[in-house]
């Protein structure tokens, strides 16, 4: 243990603890702006310098580690006076149109310059000095230089946590940019549209693109008819935006306001969640059946989830020669909005060009989904628009609802019945578990042999997690596969997607089912969640999906009405030539550069 | 104090036979030779003056399987020229000082990060680390060096940012702790060293500690090369001993005209004609890495130090906030003073902003941006403004 003073006041902590963690175990508050929990130490904005007794220099508390006997003060003339200079200076290379701004109220620097920099500056505003630009080519979010104060939060976020790079440091001094490969724009370099770098701007740099008028003009469009679908991490997490703490579930009062708002059906993402794992896992299965029964040569195992955008098109980019392993399905999204504009159109006999389809995602690689030129099976495009968690929040707001007050209500019917399998698609490991849960009793006639259903070995946050299920006492139908110890593998990251890429390229991954989320944690930590999302919030969501789970009265993809009376009325089964059509996509071989 | 007066000194370029020296350095200890060098005083003569034998003792420390010498020729500064002359002349003696430092410290890998400017040296350099090799080889000594190419970025003469460029990344200076002598490149303990004090720590070997510590002053013990620029008729190379003022410099390089020395380059400070008498060229004064520029009435000093900060914010890193944006500030605050756009007093806040850089600041460039700045503004106020 090392013992230091803080502001007088003794404390011990271990070694390696920076000066920044010492001080929160006192409750003293050092200002910070690049430092971000999940992420390594940067040490570049300065905000956080702190006086250390008997040091040269000021020190950065994010950055440096205690020693003994130190002897910190947080709050000297000194440490104030540089902390104003070095807001009021990032202040300087930041165009401040605040209040026109998206993160209005929601900016750090705004904060900081609240606390340090109010009033007039006498320092030179240097934002013309520089050519900008402002990239909005990318679907999902739009790339603002002017705003940028360089941290390199997106920068470390992008590598670290996603091994992707599309944003990087280039130039130096004066010109030192946040910037791209050969300074193309973002929809023209490897990106995976995934959004964490959105999601850990301090600043309206990167914020996600809107869709909120849009759906504002749907819906007072008398001739549309607006269905909405919510995924299932976005009832976990709406409450941050709306005054509540990190996991508490608000699914009936999201509802409510969503029909509030004036959307013509409110709908589940979660039912075709629960559609999703009835054609994967019967994809699994068949893949299972050409090799072990009929032993193809040309079908490939193992087989990867398809759910996670920002991961179709990392393997897209990355790893194009493993695209036969995909799943052909469709995201649950982009199975939803197939269906919006078919099924549900002659349902509700309603003229599927009038129907307006919006989904509500944690996510912002799910705008460009919604994009991509296959997602049309309808006739029409499937998804018109997408919205994250923080956009519908913004329009609850919008639309002066208060949210605490409302009354929670049930989905519409027909594409609205969901089950606690749909649910956990929000979590890492989820879509494995549901898959589990099915295929196993597909195969069997019986459950999963865990206690409550809970498969928790595929759980946690573990970054790459493995874990097998032996099959015994097949039906008739599935016997090839009594005695198979199915091996299943779930990563979430998409650094630690490249791990297990790495070794099943190497032919050291003996797995049959990969799962792969894009984003820390899965859905419930994606780009287009609640700001700050950080490992300890994201363990709390992940706690409200396996509730909501554990309260739902079906807790089996098959045992969904509402997909049971698809499959009877429209689809046939799972994996007929219609669920093809509809359900059921291609992938592109894309550059890798 | 008494001062030394300024005394030609020939140590640096002095030949002597590298293979001799070897086999004498390797019959001491590790200890044996950090010893001497403690006791010589020597501090690095880059410019920020660590104690060598320090830097040493603390690398050797370290357990580690893996350590390294790096010798830093990314001579930068502007005004200096000193290493490069090193290298032209006696490059075998760099490589001899790598090789004792590699003993004292436990290294078995040396590598010189050169200048990218100096690209032009590098057949001959590499023709002599040839004959290098071949000695350390005759001697059984495990040994090797190679070579690592700068590209011209000043930044890159920071010894954490020179790791990071070495390994292939962008060069950036780190947090520190934890210092290189922990973990230096490759994250392995490193002594990174200034070519001319790689050369000094061999003649120290090969002359004895006591041969040393007679020349120059308590603080700054020895003699160094001095890069010698400006309105001086005799510009060069020079060997001096340490300890002389300003006053007997500029009466033996001056023209009979100079007002103003800058010594220590760009981020070093401004010696006025009036404060010529009494400062002293050393770690008790001016310290510097060796570049000496001499200023006669004829040059503006608002050019001066335009010319400064225009080189800083084009060569700051752009990673840190006071840095970066504070280089700017400067610039383009002095431009306003000058063309009258704004008060005369704007100079006072410039120069708090200098101190705010000088205290927050990341690494040692934007540390010591207000050197020149509070030097040369304090002593040449009306320059700035009219």
């Amino acid at each position: 243990m090392i013992n230091l003073t803080i502001n007088d006041q003794f404390l011990s902590v271990p070694a390696g603890t920076t000066v920044l963690a010492a001080a929160q175990k006192l409750k003293i508050n050092i200002p910070t702006l690049c430092n971000h929990p999940d992420l390594c130490v940067a040490g570049n904005c300065r905000v956080c310098v702190v006086e250390q007794k008997g040091a040269r220099t000021l020190i950065a508390a994010c950055a440096t580690p205690v020693s003994e006997g130190m002897d910190i003060h947080t709050n000297t003339l000194k440490v104030r006076n540089a902390r104003k200079h070095i807001v009021e200076l990032l202040l300087t290379e930041h165009r401040s149109d605040c209040t026109k701004c998206y993160k209005n109220t929601k900016c750090e620097l705004q904060a900081l310059a609240n606390e340090f920099a109010f009033g007039d500056t006498i320092f030179l505003d240097l934002v013309e000095d520089h050519p900008y630009t402002i990239d909005r080519s990318s679907p999902a979010f739009t790339k603002d230089d002017s705003k940028c104060i360089h941290c390199q939060r997106c920068v470390r976020t992008c590598a670290e946590l996603q091994y992707i790079s599309a944003i990087a440091v280039a130039n130096k001094g004066a010109h030192q940019k946040i910037s791209s490969f050969h300074d193309r724009p973002m929809s023209h370099v490897v990106c995976t549209n995934c959004g964490q770098c959105v999601n850990r701007c301090p600043t309206g740099a990167l914020i996600e693109k809107t869709y909120i008028d849009y759906v504002w003009d749907a819906i007072y469009d008398p001739d549309k008819h607006v269905v909405v679908q919510t995924a299932p991490a976005v009832r976990v997490a709406l409450g941050e935006d709306l005054g509540y703490d990190p996991g508490e579930r608000v699914t009936g009062k999201m509802v409510t306001a969503l029909r509030q708002l004036g959307f013509d059906s409110v709908l589940d993402t979660d039912f075709s969640a629960d559609l999703t794992i009835m054609e994967e896992g019967t994809e699994l299965l068949t893949r299972l059946k050409k090799i072990l029964a009929d032993g193809d040569k040309k079908t490939r195992l193992p087989m990867f989830t398809s759910c996670s955008p920002g991961w179709v098109k990392f393997i897209e980019h990355k790893y194009p020669e493993f695209l036969p392993n995909l799943s052909t399905c469709k995201s649950p999204q982009q199975m939803f909005g197939a269906l919006a504009k078919t099924y549900y159109a002659l349902t509700k006999k309603i003229d599927p060009s009038k129907i307006v389809s919006v989904s509500v995602m944690p996510c912002t690689a799910k705008k460009y989904e919604a994009d991509r030129p296959e997602m049309r099976d309808s006739g029409y495009k499937d998804i018109d628009y997408v919205l994250t968690t923080r956009e519908l929040a913004v329009m609850i707001k919008q639309a002066g609802i208060d949210f605490r007050i409302l009354k929670p209500s049930p989905y519409d019917s027909v594409m609205g019945e969901s089950t606690g399998a749909g649910v956990i698609f929000g979590a890492t490991g989820g879509v494995m578990e549901a898959a589990l849960r099915t295929a196993y009793e597909i195969v069997t006639g019986r459950e999963v042999p865990f206690n409550n259903l809970n498969i928790t070995p595929v759980r946690g946050m573990d970054g790459v997690k493995e874990a097998s299920i032996k099959i015994e006492g097949c039906t008739e139908e599935w016997k090839f596969l009594e005695g198979v110890e199915l091996k299943v593998a779930i990563a979430h990251g998409l650094a630690n997607a490249n791990k297990v890429m790495k070794r099943v390229k190497q032919g050291k991954a003996p797995y049959h089912f990969i799962e792969i989320m894009a984003c820390p944690g899965g859905c419930i930590g994606g780009g287009g969640q609640p700001i700050p999302t950080n490992s300890e919030i994201r363990e709390n969501r992940i706690k409200a999906i396996y509730s909501e789970d554990e309260h739902m009265i079906l807790r089996k993809s098959h045992e969904n009405p509402d997909v049971i009376a698809l499959y009877k009325d429209f689809l046939g089964k799972p994996n007929s030539h219609k669920a093809h059509e509809l359900l059921h996509t291609h992938y592109v071989e894309r550059d890798n550069y | 104090m008494k001062n030394k007066g300024l005394n030609k000194v020939d140590l640096i370029f002095e030949k002597v036979n590298l293979k001799e020296v070897l086999i004498k350095a390797f019959k001491m200890s590790g200890d044996e030779i950090i010893q001497q060098v403690l006791a010589s005083g020597l501090k690095g003569r880059g410019g920020a003056g660590f104690p060598t034998g320090l830097k040493w003792k603390y690398t050797a420390a370290e357990k580690s399987p893996e350590k390294y010498i790096v010798c830093n020729a990314d001579e930068g500064e502007p005004g200096t020229f000193k290493d490069r002359e090193i290298l032209d002349r006696v490059s075998y003696k760099v490589y001899g000082g790598m090789a004792i430092a590699a003993r004292a410290i436990g290294a078995k890998q040396g590598i010189v990060y050169l200048r990218g400017e100096y690209r032009f040296l590098l057949p001959q350099l590499m023709k002599e680390l040839e004959t290098f090799h071949k000695i350390i080889e005759e001697i059984g000594y495990d040994f090797k060096i190679r070579y690592a190419m700068g590209s011209g970025a000043y930044i890159c003469g920071e010894e954490s940012a020179l790791f990071e460029s070495i390994q292939g990344d962008r060069g950036e200076p780190r947090n520190k702790p934890p210092y290189p002598t922990t973990s230096g490149v490759f994250y392995k303990p490193t002594s990174i060293n200034n070519v001319e004090t790689l050369v000094t720590a061999m003649m120290i070997i090969k002359h004895g500690a006591e041969t040393f510590t007679q020349l120059g002053t308590k603080d700054s013990r020895g003699s160094k090369v001095f890069s010698i620029s400006g309105d001086t008729p005799t510009p060069g190379i020079f060997e001096l001993e340490l300890g002389m003022t300003v006053l007997q410099f500029v009466n033996e390089f001056g023209d009979g005209d100079t007002k103003a020395v800058q010594v220590g380059g760009a981020s070093g400070f401004c010696v006025p004609r009036k404060k010529f008498t009494d400062t002293i060229i050393g770690f008790e004064g001016v310290p510097t890495g060796g570049s000496m520029k001499l200023f006669n009435s004829s040059r503006s000093m608002y050019n001066v130090l335009h010319n400064y900060l225009d080189f800083f914010a084009e060569e700051s890193c752009g990673q840190c906030t006071p840095c970066r944006v504070g280089c700017q500030q400067l610039l383009k605050g002095v431009e306003k003073v000058k063309k009258g756009e704004a008060k005369s007093t704007y100079l006072n806040e410039l120069v708090k902003l200098a101190d705010t850089m000088k205290v927050a600041s990341k690494c040692g460039l934007g540390q010591s941006v207000g050197n020149a700045f509070r030097t040369i503004v304090e002593n040449f106020r009306e320059e700035i403004i009219y």
